[in-house]
């Protein structure tokens, strides 16, 4: 039971940082600031997430572990908040390429 | 799990060093703002495995501190950042502070 909570736990952390990875590799690669958000907010978040759940079960039986769910849990609450702002003034400064929003509405 | 931490340590630390190049070549502020959100992030999944791997739990607490600082340091600049060039902004936006 343990060895195999430890492997949950593990391969919940080699997938979480693989998700970080992708979501560097996309913010380096993408072409303007609304689509480098995307990578910075969705991959960011759920790796995280990730690799906070494989954290509290490797640390399983410790007191401090609460808190590792209360980071999984603000992760997700304050992202789309820091999103919706940068992508707010994004647009506001017209930091996007050619031809995107496809159709703009707020005008 | 030495295995493990060690795996992960290094996808980490190659995610940090793609967001820094980011940081430093991002055309404009924003960018850059998205790429220091990143990094506080991948610092924070850093302490996390760091805590797995000594299975030692000092350092929650300054997990907890960082998700906080980061969320209050991202969001104080995208509300009271100053556009590059702000002449370049299409008129009827610029004023609107909202």
């Amino acid at each position: 039971m343990n060895l195999a909570l430890d492997i949950v736990s593990g391969v919940l952390i080699i997938l979480g940082s693989i998700l970080a990875l992708t979501a560097a590799i996309g913010i380096v690669r993408f072409a303007d600031t609304l689509s480098r958000m995307h990578p910075a907010t969705k991959p960011q978040a759920i790796g995280m997430v990730m690799i906070m759940i494989g954290a509290v079960i490797r640390l399983r039986g410790n007191a401090d572990i609460w808190m590792l769910v209360l980071v999984a849990l603000f992760t997700v609450v304050t992202v789309p908040v820091i999103a919706h702002m940068l992508g707010r003034v994004a647009y506001r400064e017209q930091q996007t390429r050619d031809g995107v929003p496809v159709a703009d509405d707020t005008d | 799990m030495t295995i493990v931490a060690m795996v992960a340590g290094a996808l980490l630390a190659a995610a940090a060093l793609l967001t820094t190049y980011r940081v430093l070549a991002g055309p404009n502020t924003l960018d850059r703002m998205v790429g220091i959100d990143t990094l506080v992030a991948v610092a924070i999944c850093g302490l996390a495995v760091w805590a797995v791997y000594s299975g030692d739990t000092t350092v929650v607490p300054g997990i907890v501190a960082l998700s906080l600082v980061g969320f209050l340091g991202s969001a104080s600049v995208a509300r009271f950042r100053v556009a590059d060039e702000p002449e370049t902004i299409p008129e009827p936006r610029r004023g609107d502070r909202r």
